[in-house]
């Protein structure tokens, strides 16, 4: 576990301070990822992908539960991501991070921006639509569209 | 690979957890049977990871190190509800392996456990059923069987009503006794039914008390085999029944 922790605990803790804005709370998320994993490590399942792209998902996923204040929704068992390509390493890491943030750069801003408030804020499509006054059927494209760029540049 | 379009977008949506209503119940039926949308899912996901993991920059308090630590030494790891199956393309470290071999092991323990206790108890119901029916084919035997000794017991004062009837299948000392119209018993009293045999004392072979129509059954009562019955008779006995008849006999009969 201290290996576990001392790899990806500023991954997790970065993605759950940027959801929930408090040092505090952003701790608390960590601890539970952490400890959900320590209780049970057969919840990932390496063959279906990296545990980085796993943990930073589940995080996320914890933190905006504990945003909306609500019980955990997605049932961890069920959650596979896949990234490619392979990002096992550090190095390769860092390059596709790079990569995500130069297609965030550059991406127009009210895509970023419908993709940022989904991801980061958990706000549905319909709650992006009425904070922006923009069609539904736009910010579902806008948000489809964000993710799809974010793997194009990773490929690239 | 090839998404169905008009799940595209919901895909995305769901990847990030706020498809609701009748559009999730609707693309979650079509993930059952669709294996390129489901890849497409993963691959959102890991889209949605791409988008965590460029956050990375806070590094968490200390103290939170020594606090998940100290959980982990306070709290024993249970058993996984789920386990990896296949070989990972990451070399993860081993103490992983190990843990999810542990727990395969724990459960196939378990599940051999539980295996046990279902044998043993079909065998015991098994054992139950198989002497419910040797109960039930002694009884029909004692009912139709050729050599079946049957007997009409009728009022002894020329009470026309009152009728018992036995079927005794004397080298198994099986009885069934039948009876109908019966008068109702004093108080704290019961009817008893006993063999007499060619010789000695009378054997009882039952007590019984008529329900509210006057019928009543005795089936099988503990009797020695191989005793010849001369006749049968019922008297009027203590609720516990007695171990020699109280005069007077108010049924009897002797074999047809």
């Amino acid at each position: 576990m201290e290996v576990l922790y001392d790899r990806y605990s500023s991954l997790l803790y970065s993605v759950a301070l940027r959801v929930l804005g408090d040092t505090g709370a952003a701790e608390d998320v960590l601890q539970e990822v952490f400890m959900q994993l320590w209780r049970n490590p057969g919840l990932f399942d390496s063959s279906r992908g990296n545990l980085a792209p796993w943990l930073a998902v589940i995080a996320r996923n914890r933190a905006i539960d504990s945003l909306r204040k609500r019980y955990p929704e997605t049932d961890i068992d069920d959650v596979i991501v896949s990234v490619e390509p392979d990002m096992a390493g550090d190095a390769e890491r860092s390059r596709a991070m790079e990569k995500v943030r130069e297609a965030l750069g550059t991406m127009p801003l009210p895509q970023r921006s419908a993709l940022e408030m989904a991801y980061f804020e958990g706000l549905t499509h319909t709650e992006i639509a009425a904070k922006t006054g923009e069609p539904l059927g736009t910010i579902k494209t806008r948000i489809r569209a964000g993710l799809l760029a974010l793997r194009k540049a990773v490929v690239a | 690979m090839s998404v169905h379009e008009q799940f595209a977008e919901d895909l995305a949506l769901h990847a990030l957890g706020s498809l609701q209503g009748n559009e999730l119940v609707a693309l979650e039926t079509h993930l059952q049977s669709c294996a390129d949308c489901r890849r497409e899912l993963e691959l959102l996901r890991g889209d949605m990871a791409l988008l965590a993991m460029s956050t990375t920059g806070s590094a968490p308090p200390r103290h939170a190190r020594p606090r998940l630590l100290d959980a982990v030494a306070r709290e024993p790891r249970q058993i996984a509800a789920s386990v990896p199956s296949r070989r990972g393309r990451w070399g993860f470290a081993p103490w992983f392996a190990t843990a999810a071999a542990a727990v395969i092991i724990v459960l196939l323990l378990r599940q051999n456990s539980e295996l046990q206790g279902s044998i043993a108890a079909l065998n015991t119901l098994f054992t139950d059923q198989k002497l419910q029916l040797q109960r039930a084919e002694d009884m029909v035997e004692t009912l139709t069987a050729a050599e079946s000794q049957q007997v009409t017991l009728v009022a002894a004062k020329n009470t026309p009503q009152p009728q018992g009837k036995t079927f005794y299948l004397r080298n198994k000392g099986s009885l069934i006794f039948l009876a109908s119209n019966m008068p109702d018993l004093p108080l704290q009293k019961a009817y008893e039914l006993w063999l007499i045999p060619t010789s000695g004392a009378p054997i009882p072979a039952g007590v019984f008390k008529p329900n509210a129509r006057g019928s009543a059954t005795v089936i099988d009562p503990p009797l020695p085999a191989g005793v010849e019955a001369k006749a049968f008779a019922i008297t009027i006995e203590p609720e516990a029944g007695s171990t020699t008849p109280t005069m007077p006999i108010v049924m009897l009969g002797s074999g047809e």
